[in-house]
Parts: C-alpha cells; structure tokens; sequence
C-alpha cells in the first residue's frame, strides 16, 4: 500500500489547462441558447458511438481521460448509456451494418442532443473522408446519417483538438 | 521443394520474407491441411480472388488462397476454383478457425464450402444475398435497403437459463460487436459473438488506390496496429515490385513496431487495472502511455506513427537527438513500469481477480489457432520475431515471453514482460542501427517470380504486431493499380477462443476477459 500512495505522491498533479473552444469547427450555428448552454457547460455527459472507425479515434478519446488531460475535471464525463447523454461523440465513417444502431442510439438521446463528428473519415475531410466514402458498406461521413452540430476533423484528432470540438459544442459565443 | 513431405513443389518466393508456394488441387489442399495440423504447424488465413477476368478458364474463374505458419516460413497455398460452382473444401474441421474466414469468402466472393455451419457472417442483409461485393465488374450505384437480420444463435435451454444480449453499441468507449451470453444466475453457460457491424468494404476499397497509396488505408485497417499493417502492407508490395529497401529503414520500422506494441500493453495494463477497479492503475498507465505517445510525434511526426512507414522505406529519418531521447525514455518508462507492477504483484484484490479467470487451456488455444499475446499466454510458442524473424529481428536476439496458465493475470504477466523486453530491443536497435538512406522508390511492377504454376502472383507481409500476427496478401495490375488486397487480423483466431474463456466464469467478470484479450472488431470486420 505504501508503493502505491508513493506512487501517487511522486507522481503529483499532471493535468494540463484545456484548450480554447474554435468557432471553424462548427458544422452549423450554435442553436442553444444561453440558459441551457450554462448548464452543459458545468456538467456534460458523453455517449461515444463508434460506427465503423478504426479505432484511432477511441485512442485519443479514451486519453481524454487521462491525468494530462483530465476531462473529467471539467464536469463532462462518459456515460454508458444515450439515454443520460447530452452529446453524441461519432467516430468513423458509418458502416451500413451500423446505420440503425446509430440512429437508434440518436433517437434514444434527449434533446438538445449534440452531435460531434470526429476524424477525417467520420467528417468527410481529408485523404481520409475521400478514401472512406459511401459505398455498398458504408454510408461515409456521420453527417449523411444524422445531424451534426461539431466536426472534428484528423487522423486521428490528437486529445487537445476532441476538448476543442467538446468545448466548442457547448460554447455560446 | 517439399514441406512436411508432402507432395506438393513448393517454390521460395523473393522478398524479405520466407515464403514458399504451391498450386494444387482440393485433394492437395485438404492432405497439406492435415499435415500441418499434425505436425504442429499453423493455420493462418483463408481468403479468394476473383480471376474470371484474367483466366481464359472456365475451371479457373477464381482462387483459394491458404497461408499456414511453419518453422521453415509462411505456406501459401493456392487452388483454383470453376466459375459456375465455387465450391471449396471444408477446412472448419481440420482447423476451426477457418469456420469465420470460410463464410466471410462467401458473403464477399460467393465461394461457398458444404459446412455444415453457413450462416453469414460479414453480410448482415444489408445488401442482397446475391451481390457479392469483391467480384470484379461494375459496382452498383445504388445503395441497398437496410433490412433487419434474424442471426440464428445457438439456443441453450434448461432450468433456469436465460440470455443477455449485448451490443452492437457496448457500455464504454469501444468499438461495436454483440456478445450473446446464455447464463444461469450470473455463470456464463455460453458465449456466441456475432460480429461484422464495422464492416466497410476496406478490400473493395484497395482496387480504387495504387501500390503507393495503398499503405494508408491498410494503416486504418486497425488504427492501433497501424505500424504492423503498414509494414506488412509494404512488404507485400516491396515484393511485388523487386524492391530492395535499404538496411536503417528496416531497422527504423522495428524501433516503430517495438514503439507500438509499448503503447498498447501500457494502455492494456491501465485497463486491467481499472476493471478490477484500480482506478490508480488507469491513471498511471495512461500517463505513462501519454508520455510515450507525445515522443512518438516529437519524433516521427504521429503519435502512433501513422503513414510513418511507406512503400520503399520509412517516411522520414530521426531528429539528430533522436537515440538519446529515445534511450532516456527507455530508462523512465522501465522505472516507472516495475515500480507499478509492483503495486500490482502485491495488490490481494487485483490479484483475486486476475488468477484463474478467463482460462484458455493450451491445449485449446493450440485446436483454436490462437496467436499473439492471448497465444503466448496460453503456451503457444509462436512470435514471429523469434520464430519466424526477418530484418532487423534476425540480428536482435528476441527473447518470446510465454506463460503457462492463460488466465487474466497470465495475459497481464505476459504484457508486463513484453515491454521489458521490448524496450531492451529498442536499446539494441538504437545502438546497433545502421547509418543511411531511409527511403528508396518503388520501382515497377516485376510479378514473374512471385508467380506459381499458372497461379497469379501474391506478394505477401507477415509482421508480428503488438496483438499477434499480421498477413497482408496483395496482388497488382502492371500499372501499379492495387488489384486484390487482403488484410488479416490476428483477431480472426483470437475471437472464437474467447467464447471459450469466458465459459464457466461469472457475468461481472466479462469485461475483465475480453480486455485481456483485446481484440480488434475493426481489423477483423474489415
């Protein structure tokens, strides 16, 4: 037990200041209004969706959670089902075979429900979003199955640039 | 030449690689099948091409292609396949990993076997039965009509049994896949996995890119094995093309592939933890884990070394500071690693739960083809870099770590000395790296020697990624247009054997199973 509170001690405190939200990454207009956006903005919840990514995404999601990162310590955490959720955070293109998983899983969301798309593919952007587009298998980017308000684009995005997309959702300005 | 005494004139492929190949027909084919079984060899992979194009035929409108793992090198072996009847031999029972990859030829190819087991298995009846997505010809327009699919799991019944289904979309963040456990009180009486929800066409994808391009999609094939595919992406299309890449750009791709394996067995370690609920575990791992992916971008430009690894060579040299950063960081993370398994050796909760849960006998894990990690912790005496090594592994001396009792803790044990060893060869990498080019081009397309008695040529990538081994078969037009690539995930073996583990353990103790196998839905969905 004493290795593991030294650990702890030795370790110290790691986490980082978080990024500014950035208006370029809006996909559409902010369409809540203050009062609401004050309340997301001390606590939001998270259901990740993964329709078809490959699993770079998750990587850099998961380290959101990290010490460096901490995100957490924002008020915003994950939530295991899309019924506590106020944000869907969707990776990848969506695979057909994924298509009614993640309109069902949208439909579940209460609103205002937030949608952010992340990685090039899940945006349609980059050499990515032109390699993974629709197909016999494939519906391409999450915008083409349902609405997205952030997209945050990158293979994959690095933690820093998913707090933005994060922050920027639940920005009022 | 003869493998196993069998008569089949096996014929030493060029490349890095030692491959050899056979054509033959079905009886060859099953009797090779039998021989590698019983003399302790592997079962790799199972895929076909369509050849109706090419072939003037009628008897060769497509090929079957095998691969088996032997002492001596990779065993690729191919038959040919009528147009009107593509019919195959069963191999489900002589290897039952080939049950998953057999359907998977049907639902992409149409080459169907008489198993007994013909469920689809990558097609979910969004697109029709009769459309078979890697047949070459025009490709439909139109996308198909969702439609719901009825998979006909395997019922237990009894006195007080009952179902949980789970997923696609699972309680964390994780890829989707479903998992049907039929349980009595919380005791898992059978697991059936039902995967292929990820599918998105990544082998029709590769007939649209070149040899050049075709690294980056097969470095997303699984993004956290993306240095393994890349590598053995390039060395399929390095054979293809003759080329020769120089000496300090294979030694670069193994200080990657040395690279990612840490990563991920530092952010298994974290999980493992965590679902024991040692949160300190995550924390620490995933720092550790954060540190050494922020010097991966410092020094390769990704932090998991995406694209990093291209056709011909390596993207792009180390900074001149680039061995003393990475031998100082060796040093930190070795430290920092001991001191928390540590921790862990001496934790009785942690320890309760890791021992005797998700047992794959070896025995099993032998029937079942199982490799990598989940392999090794269940005495499958099988790594690549050791076994089978190529440049720079040949030169390196890598010691295997196995273990014995294929539980939770032995998978963890197994991941806590591969980084130790890992970061041993990456000091020995750095020392020992020869000076140079990093790059050459790829020159163009020479495929007559990777031909084989009337059967096209295949250049192949055999690497041995953090998860287990990675095969990439690629096939090429003249002009360098990417005609067949098939990518294979270590997973494809992996995941029937943990339907197997998790029998016989308590429902709560799942997720702590299938993250000590960690299994790729991405890799294996394709």
């Amino acid at each position: 037990m004493h290795q593991l509170l030294e650990q702890i001690v030795v370790t110290g405190l790691k986490t980082e200041a978080p990024p500014a939200p950035d208006e370029a990454l809006r996909a559409i207009a902010q369409r809540l209004g203050k009062a609401i956006l004050d309340k997301l903005g001390q606590a939001l919840v998270i259901r990740h969706v993964d329709p078809g990514s490959c699993n770079g995404c998750e990587l850099e999601i998961h380290a959101l959670n990290n010490p460096y990162y901490n995100i957490e310590a924002l008020g915003i955490k994950f939530a295991a089902s899309p019924k506590h959720a106020d944000m869907l955070l969707v990776t990848g293109p969506v695979a057909k075979n994924m298509e009614f998983a993640l309109k069902r899983a949208y439909e579940c969301t209460p609103e205002p429900k937030l949608v952010v798309a992340v990685g090039d593919c899940g945006c349609g952007s980059g050499k990515c979003g032109k390699i993974f587009c629709e197909s016999y298998a494939s519906c391409g980017r999450v915008a083409n199955v349902i609405p997205v308000d952030v997209a945050v684009p990158g293979c994959p995005p690095t933690p820093l640039a998913l707090m933005q997309g994060i922050l920027t959702a639940i920005d009022g300005k | 030449m003869r493998l196993l005494d069998q008569p089949l004139d096996f014929k030493q492929m060029p490349g890095a690689l030692a491959v050899y190949r056979a054509r033959t027909y079905m009886a060859g084919l099953l009797s090779f099948t039998r021989a590698v079984k019983k003399g302790g060899g592997r079962f790799v992979a199972l895929w076909g091409s369509d050849e109706r194009d090419r072939s003037e035929k009628p008897s060769e409108g497509f090929s079957l292609h095998v691969a088996f793992g032997l002492t001596e090198g990779l065993a690729l072996v191919t038959i040919f396949l009528p147009a009107d009847n593509p019919e195959f031999p069963d191999l489900s029972e002589i290897f039952p990993a080939a049950n998953r990859m057999q359907r998977a030829t049907y639902d992409l190819l149409g080459l169907h076997t008489r198993s007994v087991d013909q469920r689809p298995w990558l097609r979910h009846a969004n697109w029709p039965a009769d459309f078979f997505p890697l047949r070459r010809g025009p490709v439909p327009k139109k996308s198909f009509p969702l439609s719901h699919e009825d998979y006909a799991f395997v019922r237990v019944e009894g006195d007080g049994v009952h179902e949980i289904p789970v997923g696609p979309i699972h309680a964390g963040i994780i890829e989707p896949g479903h998992f049907r456990f039929s349980i009595v009180g919380e005791r898992v009486l059978r697991l059936e996995q039902r995967l292929g929800w990820k599918h998105k066409g990544i082998e029709k994808i590769f007939t649209r890119l070149t040899l050049h391009d075709g690294h980056i999609l097969a470095g997303r094939v699984s993004g956290d094995s993306t240095v393994a595919y890349a590598w053995a992406y390039c060395l399929a299309a390095e054979t293809l093309t003759g080329c020769v890449v120089p000496q300090r750009a294979a030694w670069l791709r193994a200080l990657m592939l040395e690279r990612e394996r840490i990563a991920n067995h530092l952010g298994d370690l974290g999980y493992l933890g965590n679902d024991v609920a040692l949160s300190f575990g995550l924390a620490q791992f995933m720092r550790l884990k954060e540190d050494w992916l922020r010097m991966s971008n410092a020094l390769f430009g990704h932090r998991f070394m995406m694209d990093c690894i291209i056709p011909g060579g390596v993207a792009q040299d180390l900074p001149p500071d680039g061995s003393e950063l990475l031998l100082e960081q060796c040093e930190t993370i070795e430290h920092e690693v001991r001191t928390i398994k540590k921790v862990y050796d001496d934790h009785a909760g942690l320890q309760d739960r890791f021992l005797t849960t998700g047992r794959l006998q070896p025995q099993l894990a032998e029937h079942l083809s199982v490799s990598g990690v989940v392999g090794r912790a269940s005495s499958q005496v099988w790594d690549l870099r050791a076994t089978n090594p190529i440049a720079p592994y040949d030169q390196i001396d890598v010691q295997m770590v196995t273990h014995r009792n294929g539980d939770v803790a032995a998978r963890a044990t197994v991941r806590f000395e591969e980084i130790i060893e890992s970061l041993r060869l990456i000091r020995r990498l750095i020392k020992r790296m020869p000076q140079g080019e990093v790059s050459v081009p790829l020159p163009p397309v020479q495929e007559g020697e990777c031909k084989v008695d009337g059967a096209n040529a295949v250049g192949l990538g055999w690497i041995e990624g953090w998860r287990g081994d990675v095969l990439v078969a690629l096939e090429a037009e003249a002009n360098g247009r990417i005609r067949r690539c098939h990518c294979h995930d270590p997973s494809w073996r992996n995941w029937p054997a943990l339907e197997h583990a998790a029998v016989g353990n308590i429902v709560p103790d799942f997720p702590l199973i299938n993250k000590s196998f960690n299994l790729s839905y991405s890799g294996h969905d394709l």
